[in-house]
């Protein structure tokens, strides 16, 4: 048995590690923070030169042909160091909907773009309150034409392209739906950025008014598509969650070693010890399950559906229960903006709801538990 | 990544599987795999009898205790060919609980400390289950701080003369031998007055009483010792250092990796796939769902992490402290389950036995379920070690640390 990632893996990780406490700081993700660029660009070029934007892209499209397992290891940093690009946008989603239903042209105009760092991608889904279903797709497609208005959009506002989840039929089926390519610079488009918890990853409202559009993957396959990129995404982005809440756990521990209080480390205090042991055993816990999400969406297996929704649910507790417990350890200076730990906060709770709430995916995870246990 | 077996292991796993499907007692099966929430038994025949018969039948055929050496009754197997022996052995995994302590704790620490010719006396047929032992360390007054302990031990001649009191000591009452913890110098710090012994169970002045728990069963033992003698050749490590001894024997307490931890979630599980509540299955309920979920992947999180544990093992790497957590998340987890059973099942969910519903599965697990809490280490101890040595938190200060054992206050209040 050997469930654990390779050891050049395990050197991909460390060379990623090391490559973003050198480009990406805690100073470095402020100046996003702050509001005074919308995402640090230097940092994505940087990202694309060290090939991991196109790390699981096959090589014909520009990318390193390395797999899901090194994008993983990747993921695991970027929530690490809170990266503050459009990275899940544009690799787990874009990508991801991309190389499962894109065309030979389309995977050749915008893959390759994606990985040297040229283009930003999104996938344009909701359309305001609501988890993932086909009933909340309003939009609609008509002649090559969108219509509609997507809320909130992961990134829309810097996004070139967007994946646009459109409705193409009435009769109350999951094959009412189908995906389009929609090129955000064109006409018909309109965009709008929004204030989100989060402020070093964009949220937008995108407003399609017969904005010209492709279609991507065939009419009425929208919705299994859709599904599919979800179920790779929350993969991805539980390897981020482990990351960001490893991250948080370290700062506590680190801020428990070093606060004296009543004469005595804080750290020494059991209230404050169980506090991290417990923050130890949910990030321990997410960290198993998206491993085994990770091997699923590596060998492609059966198992994904059910495994990405338990990497998900452990991954979104666990970063959410670090982040908060990380700013508790803190006191007082752990609720100041000066502080990094707010940081981890936003980042845990934006990743909380973006691909679906919690609710969303506990009902997915029973449902495939149900089916897997009927087979 | 991969769940493969090497070509080493997959031969192994094949010796393995046949030899059990050739050998093991089958008419039971059925009974041990349903025995999955701490307690075993077999309705036409004596657990024990059938226990040590499967022991002896794997010594026989060299299956018994892998890990240990050959010359003491092992195979020498590596700890991978270990997990794939308990993953194989599967049901029939059950009937070893009554060797447990005596082969993952008092063997190991026979194995580091007893003089060579009574290890080649007393480590076979420990191993081959014709002579079972026990641990004999927890007391009234020294639980977690079991350095606390109070049962004396005097030097008599070639001699020592024990009397006291031990608790929680699991299986008393079927052992036949037992490692013990005294203190031979209550003038000195309490880790410093501490001397390890073995000794034969049936010695005079041993007096084995059971304990009623809680649940009403009774799975361990007070015992009682009045002027015991133990030849000083039975002494395990230098006087004064059995805490070093004994930490010998916890250490491989907590190291059982790949033993498999009842969390009650496939219990839990099965049993809402089925249940009818007034409005509907229990498995659409939106409440329900969301329990089941939160459960689901604690469950998984636990398996996969030893799956990572294992996996080290088979690289022949020291696994990693992940596995610490087990008996953490389990404990807790398996009582908020079976409350949350009888939770579904309304106000007749207060009836127990063989009228209750599933004849009584959850409520048993409820009444079971504070004990695995507590036992094999505390919740608030299992946090203090993750806390302490995963995590590199200061420990505990001790104001006991460098006061002698005699001066240590013994009343919370008078």
């Amino acid at each position: 048995m050997n469930f654990d990632f390779s050891d050049d893996q395990k050197q991909l990780r460390d060379q990623a590690r090391k490559f973003l406490a050198e480009k990406c700081s805690p100073k470095a993700v402020r100046v996003v923070l702050d509001g005074k660029a919308p995402y640090d660009r230097e940092l994505w070029k940087g990202l694309a030169e060290m090939g991991f934007l196109g790390v699981a892209i096959p090589e014909e499209f520009g990318g390193a042909g390395a797999g899901h397992l090194e994008l993983c290891v990747i993921a695991e940093e970027m929530g690490r160091a809170n990266a503050p690009v459009p990275f899940s946008s544009t690799v787990y989603l874009a990508a991801e909907a991309l190389l499962i239903a894109g065309s030979e042209a389309q995977k050749k105009k915008w893959l390759p773009a994606i990985a040297s760092g040229e283009a930003i991608g999104t996938l344009a889904l909701f359309e305001g309150k609501g988890n993932p279903s086909p009933k909340n797709v309003k939009l609609t497609a008509a002649n090559g034409a969108l219509n509609g208005v997507k809320k909130p959009v992961p990134d829309g506002a810097i996004a070139d392209f967007a994946v646009v989840a459109a409705r193409t039929g009435s009769s109350g089926r999951d094959s009412d739906i189908s995906l389009f390519l929609v090129d955000l610079k064109a006409g018909g488009v309109e965009v709008k950025s929004l204030t989100n918890l989060d402020p070093t990853r964009g949220q937008a409202e995108i407003t399609f008014k017969d904005a010209k559009a492709e279609p991507l993957g065939s009419a009425g396959e929208g919705w299994s598509i859709l599904t599919e990129v979800l179920d790779r995404a929350a993969v991805l982005c539980a390897f981020e969650q482990v990351g960001g809440a490893d991250r948080a756990l370290e700062m506590g521990r680190d801020y428990a070693l070093d606060r004296i209080a009543f004469g005595r480390q804080i750290g020494s205090f059991q209230a404050v010890k169980h506090m991290l042991a417990d923050m130890y055993v949910s990030a321990t816990l997410a960290r198993s399950n998206s491993y085994y999400g990770a091997w699923a969406l590596s060998t492609n297996a059966a198992e994904l559906s059910e495994a990405a929704a338990a990497a998900r649910i452990s991954a979104t507790q666990a970063f959410q229960h670090c982040a908060k417990n990380n700013i508790q350890v803190h006191g007082g200076m752990g609720f100041t903006w000066e502080f990094d730990c707010h940081m981890y906060y936003r980042r845990a709770n934006a990743m909380a709801l973006g691909l679906g709430s919690l609710s969303y995916w506990e009902d997915q995870l029973i449902d495939r538990m149900r089916k897997k246990n009927a087979a | 990544m991969n769940f493969d077996d090497t070509p080493q292991e997959a031969e192994f796993r094949a010796t393995a599987r046949a030899w059990i499907a050739a050998n093991a007692p089958k008419q039971y099966e059925e009974e041990l795999r349903k025995s999955s929430l701490g307690r075993t038994v077999l309705k036409n025949a004596n657990i024990l009898d059938v226990a040590k018969a499967w022991q002896k039948k794997k010594a026989d055929a060299g299956w018994a205790c892998l890990h240990w050496p050959k010359e003491y009754g092992g195979r020498g197997s590596s700890p991978i060919e270990r997990v794939i022996w308990q993953q194989e052995e599967g049901p029939f995994g059950q009937l070893s609980r009554m060797f447990i302590i005596g082969h993952g704790m008092c063997g190991p620490t026979m194995m580091a400390f007893a003089r060579e010719e009574h290890k080649r006396t007393y480590l076979p047929p420990l191993a081959s289950g014709e002579k079972v032992w026990c641990q004999l360390f927890s007391e009234p007054a020294g639980g977690s701080d079991v350095a606390g302990l109070r049962t004396r031990a005097e030097k008599d001649g070639d001699d020592w003369i024990v009397n006291g009191q031990k608790i929680w000591t699991s299986g008393a009452h079927y052992s036949d031998y037992g490692i013990l913890l005294t203190r031979t110098d209550p003038t000195v710090p309490k880790h410093k007055g501490l001397t390890m012994f073995f000794l034969d169970m049936k010695s005079p002045g041993v007096e084995v009483r059971p304990i009623k728990q809680a649940s009403g069963a009774s799975d361990f033992n007070e015992v009682y010792f009045t002027n015991v003698r133990i030849p000083d050749h039975q002494r395990l490590g230098e006087v004064g250092d059995g805490w070093n001894v004994s930490l010998t024997t916890l250490m491989n307490e907590r190291s059982a990796i790949g033993a498999a931890v009842s969390t009650g979630f496939p219990e839990l599980f099965e049993y809402c796939s089925s249940l009818m509540l007034d409005d509907g299955p229990a498995i659409e309920d939106r409440a329900v769902r969301s329990k089941l979920a939160n459960w689901a992947v604690k469950a998984s999180g636990l398996k996969y992490t030893s799956m990572r544990a294992i996996s080290a093992l088979s690289k022949g790497e020291r696994p990693g402290p992940e596995n610490s957590i087990g008996k953490l998340v389990a404990g807790s987890m398996i009582q908020d389950v079976a409350t949350y059973a009888l939770d579904l099942q309304g106000a007749n969910g207060v009836i127990s036995g063989e009228d209750a519903e599933l004849a009584g599965r959850f409520q048993a697990m409820l009444l079971r379920a504070p004990g695995t809490r507590v036992e094999g280490g505390t919740d608030e101890i299992m946090r203090n070690i993750i806390a302490e040595r995963v995590l590199g938190l200061p420990g505990d200060i001790r104001v006991d640390k460098d006061v002698p054992f005699n001066k240590i206050p013994t009343k919370g209040r008078n």
